[in-house]
């Protein structure tokens, strides 16, 4: 498989987004995969949280928008805090979920969730669970 | 912490006032978002978490005590920006402009860290009326305790907190690896098979180090895990769960006070058989 | 000193007159568009003034039926005030729109299936958790309800207190229109106060067993005495009535006891 990397991409909206809603340094990361050794939802991700960030940093916006990573991330930061060059990856993840809620492209509907969990399921799982999925 | 965690919260009140410490609500209090924005931009997420602590602040009192760890982490991290992001605390004091300013002069503190702190091991153990004897409980800090690193209760890799909490009530606390890490969270919402799996990895490995129960410290781990058991007992035949409890309730029994404040009817997992069987419940 | 000046022009003393009555005019802005109406009059009365009619936004007029939420400025103030047309006097230079409706979700339901139980909220209303405690509710508000705190008491599971905060509460759709997360509070609060009056706040019970006692006939007779009484002898029955003294013992008893 052959990609393109080109300043058009590292110069792109997207990375610059990236960048400005997380406030990281993307250049920091020395792609050692600690983050993704630590994540407990890593086996279920298409792409491990060490791709993602090499993704964002070249600009490969479509690839991470069209996986499923970013939206199975518990925010748990494993991966924070376990990173060696102290950069916070779960602000890299909050940032790439804001940018398609802030399009008002929501990842769940609060009817998508059963009234029986609605009424089971504590308030700060429901409180919790919007805030993450939509905008 | 009035519908389904009171048995988080009613044993806490009971205990902490034997201990010799009133707890006290906050008057109007709102919920406080329960996660913590990540956003660098993102102010209005923290105008809830924040008008809790002007609510402290407007009672005269400064320090405000937490039971879940979950709004621990999220009222600790808000109150950390407000003292350190001058201009952001401005903004945010700025919109806010129907409460008293704020910067940050409110302490945010986990119970557990009182009990360490401002208690004692030694001084709860002599109030403790009905040691947990041969209770091997293993300690669940989850996340929210412990990451990110300025927020933690105790150390982020090796935790003891909890240990050393299970001795003083007698307990046998049982360590396993699986103990800070994440039950899933709010992704039962949407990924509930994937809470299943996260359950069924954090149960069987407490389970191999020879745990009987897992304390907890948060609801959402309690639903999580709890659930989480419910699902895989149903699909897998031989999987074998095991009683959750909240710290507070463990304080509650130890302390000798009514086993009623704990509502162990809430609990998943049927704590009251094993309690029975230890002859730490009639 | 002359008696009494003689009216030799009744037409120009009228309009003297009338000039004399007439209000002060003050500008305002509906919709961006200036009025110069007379002061006093409150926002609707002033809109009609202009030459608006109202066939949406207007219902009591006497500040109930949150129909007429109106939203204003004034100028040199950033901060939008909120009041309603048929209660607010007009002020100069008020800069000004109606909210006559807003589309807020109103979940369907059989009241007869609900439970008391706070979760019947949360189910019908799952997006009852967006709410950011942003407090945009509250300032919008022109019942001057605590929005923001009765969707907290709601979130908390306390139906009784949410009921009682919102009590004020006109349905005007103000808050809806300003929320951050896009709830309908009032849709909410509404549902709340239904659970609670039917389903939570305590029967009186001396009522229910007075009904019960009607319905096992106990006053059948007399009733149905009195119903073959002539009129005459119904006015005299009733000026002779006994009534209770005032003021009365706890021991005071009527002469004829039979339907105590």
């Amino acid at each position: 498989m052959s990609v393109t990397i080109s300043p058009k991409r590292l110069r792109s909206e997207f990375v610059r987004k990236v960048k400005e809603l997380s406030g990281q340094n993307l250049q920091s990361c020395y792609q050692c995969g600690m983050c993704s050794g630590n994540c407990p939802a890593a086996s279920n991700m298409d792409l491990s949280p060490r791709q993602i960030i090499e993704l964002a940093r070249l600009g490969f916006e479509e690839e991470i928008v069209n996986s499923k990573t970013v939206w199975i991330c518990a925010s748990c930061l494993a991966c924070t805090v376990n990173c060696p060059r102290g950069f916070d990856l779960s602000k890299v993840m909050e940032a790439i979920r804001l940018l398609t809620l802030r399009e008002n492209v929501d990842h769940i509907r609060p009817e998508d969730i059963s009234p029986q969990e609605r009424c089971e399921l504590p308030q700060i799982a429901m409180v919790s669970g919007l805030r993450k999925f939509t905008g | 912490m009035k519908t389904k965690a009171r048995n988080l919260e009613e044993p806490a009140v009971a205990s902490m006032e034997v201990l010799g410490l009133k707890l006290e609500e906050i008057p109007r209090w709102n919920c406080c978002g329960a996660v913590y924005s990540l956003a660098d931009d993102d102010l209005i997420h923290q105008v809830a978490p924040v008008r809790n602590l002007i609510r402290v602040k407007e009672q005269g009192k400064d320090k405000l005590a937490t039971l879940c760890a979950f709004c621990f982490n999220t009222l600790k991290r808000a109150n950390l920006l407000m003292r350190e992001n001058a201009e952001k605390r401005d903004t945010i004091n700025n919109f806010m402009d129907e409460e008293i300013n704020y910067s940050g002069e409110v302490k945010v503190v986990h119970i557990l860290e009182v009990l360490r702190d401002e208690i004692g091991w030694e001084a709860l153990t002599q109030k403790v009326k009905l040691p947990l004897r041969e209770l091997k409980v293993a300690p669940y800090y989850g996340c929210t305790l412990l990451r990110p690193r300025e927020v933690a209760i105790d150390s982020v890799e090796n935790p003891t907190i909890l240990r050393e909490f299970l001795k003083a009530l007698g307990a046998s606390p049982v360590d396993f690896p699986e103990s800070t890490r994440c039950c899933g969270s709010y992704q039962i919402i949407s990924n509930p098979d994937d809470i299943s799996e996260y359950a069924r990895n954090i149960l069987n490995s407490a389970l191999k180090h020879g745990a009987e129960a897992l304390v907890l410290t948060c609801p959402l781990c309690d639903y999580n895990l709890g659930q989480g058991q419910k699902e895989l007992a149903k699909k897998h035949n031989g999987f074998k769960g095991m009683p959750l409890f909240y710290f507070t309730q463990l304080l509650a029994l130890a302390l000798g006070l009514d086993p009623q404040v704990c509502h162990f009817e809430l609990n998943y997992g049927s704590p009251e058989s094993l309690l029975r069987e230890k002859n730490l419940l009639s | 000193m002359s008696v009494k000046e003689e009216n030799k022009n009744p037409a120009e003393t009228a309009v003297k007159e009338k000039k004399q009555i007439e209000a002060k005019l003050i500008p305002i802005y509906i919709m961006g568009k200036r009025y110069e109406v007379p002061e006093g009059l409150t926002i609707m009365k002033a809109m009609e003034y202009a030459g608006y009619k109202f066939i949406r936004g207007c219902g009591c007029r006497g500040g109930t039926c949150g129909a007429c939420g109106t939203v204003y400025r004034k100028p040199g103030d950033y901060k939008l005030q909120v009041a309603l047309a048929c209660q607010k006097t007009v002020e100069p230079d008020m800069y000004m729109a109606q909210i006559p409706f807003f589309p807020a979700n109103r979940a369907q339901y059989k009241f007869a299936d609900l439970t008391s139980a706070p979760e019947e909220v949360f189910k019908l209303y799952p997006e009852l958790f967006r709410c950011v405690a942003c407090n945009a509710c509250t300032k919008a508000c022109p019942q001057g309800i605590e929005v923001m705190d009765a969707i907290a008491a709601l979130k908390q599971g306390n139906i009784a207190e949410a009921a009682r905060l919102s009590f004020d509460c006109i349905q005007c759709g103000l808050c809806t229109s300003r929320c951050f997360g896009e709830l309908a509070q009032y849709h909410m609060f509404q549902l709340a106060r239904r659970i609670y009056g039917a389903k939570i706040l305590p029967r009186a019970e001396h009522l229910a067993e007075m009904v019960r006692t009607i319905n096992e006939g106990r006053y059948d007779q007399i009733l149905d005495e009195l119903k073959h009484v002539k009129e005459d002898e119904l006015k005299k029955l009733y000026q002779e009535r006994e009534a209770e003294p005032m003021p009365s013992g706890e021991d005071w008893k009527p002469k004829d006891t039979r339907y105590l």
